[in-house]
């Protein structure tokens, strides 16, 4: 899932100073689970911004409403028939969902109110962490289910580096050595020999560093 | 092993490149590198200075690069200043700051200047740095960097694909910590690097020497120690200030109690003398371990110190060759 | 003529302790500041971060969350949790140029009435002393 954390509000006051009628624009997804930008923060983040610009003595109109998700066309033409009665949409969705209600709302501007962090879990109530980098060729099979690529802090593919100490890595104590979790699991798998098997040189370019990708298939689309 | 002499090995046809270093172990000497680390600046006199107060006892100096992320002069400049003064550089590389063109790109540009001698490395984390708001690369890993270089030397091609003109003559090494975390891949490690084409190891500074040797039994057990050329590092402690800090806060570094005591136990002036003397000694029992091929000397800052390590190690005076 | 500044504060309080305190603060006729408007809950745990921001906003000048003393609520851990969402409210106000001091968590025990009064005593003493809410509407 996409965990997202919510924008320091002094960032997101300077961002709405200029705009007298906002409109927070939740996501029922994602940033609801991670507890950054549904229907609650909405109304939390409204309540906050109209205790300050009240405070401030500046008259804004801040109203709420929480899509089922920003990332799909149907769900964003819900606020067709409203979108023009604000001067802005503070949204909260994750970067995809800023920046899909920003193309299909051309003539308004966005303002995102969340920092998209990564692709994660929940570890724990109001814990989440890092498992996936979106390397477009997943090699978790060969790694006993645990990712060097988001795990790693050097993403080495055949790892330990030397600063591995203790199970932990070496940017810091709290972080556990992703290439030691994945020993133990391929010990654990009765699969430690295949430790010396020598990853191949990665291909990177399904990563960013291609460009941006594209998904498709051609036998759900609905043109001809 | 019993000593060869250059024409014999030459005969023998073992011989993969040019480098000095190569012919060193070859021949059956302990070989004796060293390492200097470059200047926070542009001026060369900082390494060829450094250089200068050991050349004569070393067959080979590391130039390390951006060590702990600092930013410094590169490693491929320092080591053409050394090859311009008649020195036998090991360029040191890192994957963390290259991605895969300029890494075989550095490697070619030292291959002009006829730098023969290359150590593929991973590299400390930028966050060590100065330069912690940086990206990191790692497009390739260290032991795919072994890979690379072999493949561009002995196979003459590029990872594309295409032909190199002037494959690069370099004599492939790499890292290894006999102390790090965990303890049970450490050879298998090791086996993995040799499998991607590592002619020598030089390992991180050893103190433990009973682990050391436990280590080297478990190589022999593999016969890697046949396959690649292991040097020993080493490290002289300026005092017991310096042990503490290098036990407690320097991951994957092993210093025994008995070693901090035994410096402790000593007058502060005096205890650079002793980490000097546990170094020798420390040299002269490892010599009888089967498997050493040399020593790694890191003096760093402490340059100076080199000669009569070397000396009182019984390893001067180098082989000329 | 100045006007002496009369506070309007949300008293949130928990039905086992607070409230049941402040009844017996009542009993035993004590008085206390009757600008404390009291608003029982199940628990302090069933006060979320909206509802104290909604007081705030809605023109109060504190908020007071009273509950069972740690370790003793009724419903086990209801008051920590009031005390971590206290806590978050009080930096988003700090964040917003709003006195921290407005909104405070209170433990008690159904038998401590005195205390019941002591605090709505302090609380009403500490927003007269902030000066009313610069948040109207």
């Amino acid at each position: 899932m996409i965990i997202a954390e919510k924008k320091p509000i002094g960032e997101i006051i300077q961002e709405v100073k200029g705009y007298k009628r906002l409109l927070i624009l939740g996501c029922n997804e994602c940033v609801t689970v991670c507890e950054a930008g549904g229907r609650k923060e909405v109304g939390t983040l409204a309540s906050a911004l109209r205790i300050y610009f009240m405070k401030e003595g500046v008259e804004k109109q801040i109203d709420e409403r929480t899509l089922e998700r920003q990332c799909d066309h149907e769900y964003l033409e819900e606020i067709r028939d409203i979108a023009d009665q604000y001067d802005a949409i503070l949204s909260l969705a994750c970067g995809v969902g800023v920046q899909f209600t920003a193309e299909k709302y051309h003539t308004t501007p966005l303002i995102p109110g969340v920092n998209t962090c990564f692709l994660g879990a929940n570890e724990q109530r109001g814990v989440w962490t890092e498992r996936c980098q979106a390397c477009g060729s997943c090699i978790l099979a060969r790694t006993g289910g645990i990712c060097p690529i988001s795990r790693c802090a050097k993403r080495v593919m055949n790892g330990p580096c030397g600063g591995s100490s203790k199970g932990k890595c070496e940017i810091n104590k709290e972080l556990d050595c992703a290439w030691q979790l994945i020993i133990d699991r391929l010990r654990d798998l009765g699969r430690l020999d295949d430790y010396e098997i020598v990853a191949p040189i990665k291909e990177w370019s399904t990563e960013r560093s291609g460009g941006p990708r594209k998904v498709v298939r051609a036998d759900v689309q609905v043109s001809a | 092993m019993s000593l060869r002499t250059l024409d014999q090995v030459k005969a023998s046809g073992e011989l993969r490149t040019s480098s000095r270093l190569e012919k060193i172990f070859r021949m059956g000497h302990l070989a004796v590198t060293s390492e200097c680390g470059p200047p926070r600046g542009s001026d060369p006199k900082a390494v060829t200075e450094k250089a200068l107060l050991i050349k004569d006892h070393v067959d080979a100096i590391n130039i390390t690069d951006n060590q702990t992320s600092v930013t410094r002069m590169c490693s491929l400049a320092s080591c053409i200043h050394l090859k311009q003064m008649g020195c036998e550089p090991v360029l040191q590389m890192v994957t963390r700051d290259r991605n895969r063109i300029a890494l075989q790109s550095d490697i070619l540009g030292a291959a002009s200047f006829d730098i023969n001698n290359m150590l593929c490395l991973t590299g400390d984390h930028q966050s060590f740095g100065d330069c912690k708001q940086g990206q990191n690369v790692h497009d390739l890993d260290s032991m795919q960097l072994i890979q690379t270089l072999r493949h561009m030397r002995d196979e003459g091609k590029f990872l594309g694909g295409d032909d190199i003109k002037r494959p690069p003559d370099l004599f492939v090494g790499a890292a290894a910590n006999p102390f790090a975390d965990p303890f049970e891949i450490r050879v298998p490690r090791l086996a993995k690097k040799v499998a991607c084409g590592a002619e020598f190891i030089q390992t991180q500074c050893i103190y433990n020497l009973d682990k050391f040797e436990e280590w080297m039994r478990r190589v022999r057990e593999r016969g890697l120690h046949e396959k690649v050329f292991i040097m020993a590092g080493m490290t002289p402690m300026k005092s017991a200030g310096m042990a503490k800090y290098m036990k407690n806060r320097v991951p994957g570094m092993d210093v025994p109690d008995e070693v901090i005591a035994r410096l402790s136990g000593v007058a502060k002036d005096k205890q650079p003398q002793e980490g000097i003397d546990i170094c020798v000694e420390a040299i002269q029992r490892l010599k009888e371990v089967e498997g050493v091929s040399g020593f790694h000397i890191m003096a760093i800052e402490w340059e100076e110190k080199v000669p009569e390590i070397v000396e009182r190690g019984g390893l001067y005076p180098r082989p000329q060759v | 003529m100045a006007d002496k500044f009369e506070p309007q504060i949300i008293g949130f309080c928990c039905k086992y302790c607070a409230y049941a305190a402040a009844d017996l603060a009542g009993s035993m006729r004590l008085s206390y500041p009757s600008c404390i408007k009291i608003v029982q809950v199940p628990c302090t745990g069933r006060i979320d971060v909206i509802h104290i921001l909604k007081a705030i906003e809605e023109g109060a000048d504190g908020v007071m969350v009273a509950g069972c003393l740690e370790g003793e609520c009724h419903f086990l851990t209801g008051n920590l949790k009031a005390k971590k969402r206290v806590k978050y409210v009080r930096k988003i106000l700090e964040d917003i140029g709003i006195e921290p001091e407005r909104v405070v968590m209170f433990n008690l025990s159904s038998a401590m009435g005195p205390r019941f009064a002591e605090i709505a005593t302090e609380m009403a003493d500490t927003i007269k002393k902030i000066g009313p809410s610069r948040v109207r509407s």
